[in-house]
């Protein structure tokens, strides 16, 4: 909750702390609680609901045009590795608003320094990056990688003049991948790029479940992703990019939509 | 013009290929007469099978040095389809096992199109040699039989073994002349095979051991014929049948019983240790390779489909990759395909010119060489090896051997997958670990800014997902620098662990760099470089340093010559792999190092060939690192070996004025005009004086040993003295210019 309060504290936005279950006073007075000793000054709003809280909370979400859906995510004991409950895992399949998930609940502010971003070819990848860029300037921090698939379907590697071929393949692509996110970069305005390192990385195969590993691997403090890309049904049910990475959160998720 | 190039490197190299198909054909001949034979086949088809895949698979393989040809894995799962199939009638069982051979030769077409070379990764090491160990006893437990002269031995694995003391008795007592003899041949055979690689004798290593059976086997016969004038002793029965016209009477498959549950399950055995023998093969030989280069492991499967095709058409076996005989032809110079069609041909040759010779050897010549395979497959040594990476590898391998023994092949392969999975969930007391992360891509790999490849794994790594990390390495060129990370992974396996290493050695050669990174947090049971990790294990592991008498006299050396000591070393010695000697070898251990500043001498244990045709050196060497660029150069002593080499390699480079140089060493390099110039005649001198060394110089630094086995201590005083004025005249040379 107070990394809500830090969050629609930055934004300037309208706090909803949506609780299922029964209106209880001694309830409503802890969530009070918090907001008064975080200090908040902004608009919040409590609401109390009954019923299924997947389908409770999607459809909140829609009538009252919801930005964004912050959930928590709960440490694993022993493991050191995060995952969502059944309930968060569903709302963040279904509910049509971007969803920020939480792994790290501290009092301390934990400053985002590094954020890591999907910059994958998809018809939002243009919108995920200029955000990406917007949320950085907010948080201040201090560097975004933007991370690019390097696929090889092309050229399969056999022996070495296959493997040098590849080579070649995957640093023309490389090379590609670089000029299209430079190109987006360029639209994002100026206000925004000031002191901010940008760093492009290209990760090879299916870089759609291991930019959460990647995440993991460099210790970003923020991961955003979008979720527009194209499936077929079959695809989807055998597995899903977002699925992996809500299996094992490497750190805190943003996911637009 | 890079065509006319390769044409003329091709032709450049061509003597030397011809020669290496023609010493692999002189141990491919008894070995496919003897694998054949051992199948209960005719002995011609193991040669068909020679012949056809030596043909076929240099126009379209994807390797560069193997040799295929018959191979031992198939022998039991052969000699199980012929006798279960034809139900008694050998013939006929036979002609079935043809069309299963067609079949399998189509599937493995099929798996090559499918890019499932990738399929041996899926097996775990130590089921494998548990299976292999399993093939080893089912060619022993028969061949001994036969080898003692009794042919007639039938049943099933566990009776052939009981009866083992039955035929030595038969041996020794019985008063049938064929029998005597025969089991005399076979014993005789088999000290050959023992004592062969022993004696590090050039001109008597030159011909393989399994030849050298040949000619002791026809050259008894012909004893008996000329000299005694006396019928030859063993009887037609007990020889090879070999048909006078092999062409007229070759078997053809027969598929009328292509929809039973028997012959399908033939078909699938047979493909899954074919396809398993040589894809271990391709791998194993790859890195025997010289030149090192990587093998189209997907093409190479579609070329031994089509050859196993054509050879199970033409009455002959399956068609595999072999890493005894590839061996032999890596350590004989061989440098492309064209050697594998060489040893066709002279196999060819050889039925023409010799079938009435080839007639003359006795069955149980021929069984002494797969007793020796049989033994190497299963030998003791293998057990030791498997436990020395760790105790619970021994569960592994003994129920995989025992599944084998008892029932089948595939039985015996499916229990050491299930075992290994089971002992690694016990390992770890954690079955979510595995089935939770199945699945999942658990390998990142990215380029990081400064060019070197960064590969993190995380969650697992055994040999059920080792196809997703090696899919990843493979990407990268051997001349690049690698970083892999294990600081994830809770769990590496063995399977993981020895083919990491692998591509450790292979990175090494190509000047790259491959580095294994986070594992200092496992624990692993034992000290051996492939054991299994287990990040909850303590990492400690006590090593406790007795040394031996020898070790001793070499620290009192030591500090006589006021160098330092360390009897077991630790750091890589990669760096004497450049030297040119150990192009065809493999180093595995260095121990006794000796150092001071700028040399070395250490005990270096490296294998050269693989299976059976393996032998395992040892030697003390002295390295000596020179400030300044030297040419690079081998000398040797001269002898017969150098002189047909001198057709085949570099010519002998003679010094003008040093007659008796010229005359006691072998002397070899490229740049003949820079050798020449660095050898003044002090140098020369020198080396004339003093007592003949092994001298090779990689410019930077010069390797010096006298003989194949561990130097004495009084050896290793003068080695260090002959290389320590030998250097001081090297820097005079240098300093006077």
């Amino acid at each position: 909750m107070i990394e809500a309060c830090r969050f629609a504290n930055y934004f300037n936005a309208k706090l909803y702390v949506v609780h299922i279950g029964e209106d209880e006073s001694s309830k409503r007075d802890f969530f009070n609680q918090v907001i008064e000793e975080f200090g908040f000054d902004g608009d919040v709003e409590f609401v109390f609901k009954q019923g299924n809280p997947v389908k409770t909370l999607s459809r909140f979400c829609d009538e009252n045009k919801i930005d964004l859906l912050i959930l928590g995510a709960v440490k694993r004991e022993k493991l050191l590795k995060h995952y969502l409950g059944s309930v968060a895992r569903k709302l963040t399949q279904q509910v049509k608003c971007s969803v920020f998930l939480v792994i790290r609940h501290s009092e301390e502010e934990i400053s985002k320094k590094h954020i890591v971003v999907n910059g994958f070819e998809t018809e939002q990848s243009q919108s995920t990056i200029s955000t990406a860029f917007y949320v950085a300037k907010t948080l201040s921090s201090k560097k975004i990688t933007i991370v690019e698939e390097i696929k090889n379907n092309k050229v399969k590697v056999d022996d070495d003049r296959s493997l040098r071929r590849a080579t070649i393949t995957h640093e023309r692509k490389v090379h590609q991948e670089n000029l299209r996110i430079k190109k987006i970069i360029d639209t994002v305005e100026h206000d925004y790029k000031n002191n901010i390192e940008v760093k492009l990385q290209g990760i090879f195969g299916k870089s759609g479940y291991s930019i959460g590993h990647y995440a993991r691997v460099v210790r970003a403090d923020l991961l955003i992703m979008d979720t527009a890309r194209k499936q077929n049904v079959l695809k989807k049910m055998v597995a899903n990019d977002l699925r992996f990475l809500l299996s094992e959160l490497p750190t805190d998720v943003l996911i637009l939509k | 013009m890079p065509n006319k190039n390769t044409n003329q490197q091709f032709l450049s190299t061509l003597p030397q290929n011809i020669f290496s198909g023609f010493v692999v054909s002189l141990i491919a001949l008894p070995l496919g007469l003897g694998l054949a034979l051992a199948s209960e086949a005719p002995p011609i088809s193991g040669i068909i099978a020679a012949v056809v895949g030596g043909i076929l698979l240099a126009i379209f393989g994807g390797s560069n040095v193997t040799i295929t040809g018959p191979g031992n894995g198939l022998v039991v799962v052969l000699l199980t389809a012929i006798t279960t199939l034809g139900q008694g009638d050998v013939r006929l069982g036979f002609a079935y096992t043809l069309a299963a051979i067609v079949l399998s030769g189509l599937i493995m077409v099929v798996l090559g199109f499918l890019r499932l070379g990738i399929l041996s990764d899926f097996f775990p090491s130590t089921a494998i040699q548990g299976m292999l160990a399993a093939i080893g006893v089912g060619i022993f437990a028969k061949q001994i039989h036969v080898m003692l002269g009794n042919s007639d031995e039938h049943g099933s694995l566990v009776t052939l073994l009981m009866k083992i003391p039955d035929t030595i008795q038969t041996l020794c007592t019985t008063d049938n002349t064929s029998f005597f003899y025969a089991g005399i041949v076979g014993v005789v055979s088999l000290l050959i095979m023992i004592f062969h690689a022993k004696i590090r004798n050039k001109y008597f290593q030159l011909i393989p051991a399994p030849m050298w059976i040949v000619v002791f086997a026809v050259g008894m016969s012909y004893f008996f014929q000329l000299v005694l004038k006396q019928e030859h002793p063993i009887d037609q029965k007990w020889l090879i049948n070999i048909p006078n016209d092999v062409f007229s009477t070759l078997s053809f498959p027969n598929f009328g019983i292509i929809y039973q549950a028997k012959f399908i399950t033939a078909v699938i055995s047979i493909t899954l240790i074919a396809s398993i023998e040589s894809l271990l093969s391709i791998k194993a030989v790859d890195q025997l390779d010289p030149l090192k280069r990587r093998s189209n492991v997907n093409k190479d499967l579609k070329a031994l489909g089509v050859a196993t095709m054509v050879s199970g058409f033409l009455g002959g076996l399956n068609v595999v990759t072999v890493i005894a005989r590839s061996s032999v032809n890596v350590n004989n110079k061989a440098t492309n395909r064209s050697s594998n069609l060489f040893h066709a041909l002279f196999l060819l040759i050889f039925l023409l010119l010799f079938q009435s010779q080839l007639k003359m050897i006795p069955l149980s010549a021929l069984a002494a060489i797969l007793v020796f395979t049989g033994y190497k497959l299963a030998a003791p040594s293998n057990i030791l090896a498997v436990s020395k990476v760790g105790k619970e590898q021994l569960f592994v391998f003994f129920a995989t051997l025992l599944t084998t023994i008892f029932t089948s092949l595939i039985l015996g392969i499916f229990m050491g997958i299930i075992t290994t999975f089971l002992l690694h969930i016990i390992m770890n007391k954690n079955v979510v670990l595995f089935f939770r992360n199945m699945l999942k891509p658990n390998v990142l790999m990215f380029k990081e800014t400064d060019g070197s490849y960064y590969v993190s794994v995380k969650n697992f790594s055994s040999f059920v997902n080792f196809y997703r990390l090696k899919n990843k390495l493979n990407l990268i060129p051997e001349n690049e620098n690698v970083v892999v990370d294990f600081s994830r992974c809770s769990f590496v396996d063995n399977t993981v662990m020895e083919n990491i290493h692998t591509y450790v050695d292979k990175f090494e050669d190509q000047q790259g760099n491959f580095e294994v990174i986070g594992l200092d947090l496992h624990g692993a049971a034992t000290t051996h470089p492939f054991a299994p990790r287990n990040i909850n294990k303590d990492p400690k592991l006590n090593k406790e340093l007795l040394l031996t008498k020898r070790q001793k006299n070499i620290e009192v050396i030591a500090s006589d010559f006021g160098w330092s000591y360390t009897p077991y070393v630790e750091e890589s010695m990669h760096w004497i792999e450049e030297f040119n000697y150990f192009k065809t070898k493999q180093v595995q251990t260095t121990k006794n190092l000796l150092k001071n500043k700028n040399d070395a001498l250490f005990d270096v244990v490296f294998t050269e060939g693989a299976f059976i045709a393996r032998q395992l050196i040892r030697s003390t060497m002295l390295h000596i690192n020179l400030k300044h660029s030297i040419p690079e150069f081998t000398i040797d002593k001269e002898g017969l070996f150098e002189f047909v080499k001198q057709y085949t390699e570099f010519a002998d480079i003679e010094i003008p004025n040093h007659p008796d140089f010229n005359k006691r060493f072998y002397l070899s390099g490229i740049d003949e005009m820079a050798i020449l110039e660095f050898l003044t005649d002090d140098i020369v001198l020198f080396l004339e004086s003093n007592s003949y060394y092994h001298i090779e110089s990689n410019q930077n630094g010069l390797l010096i040993f006298k003989k194949e086995r561990l130097a004495s201590v009084k050896e290793i005083k003068a080695m260090i003295d002959f290389g320590l004025r030998f250097e001081t005249l090297i820097k005079e040379k240098y300093a006077r210019a």
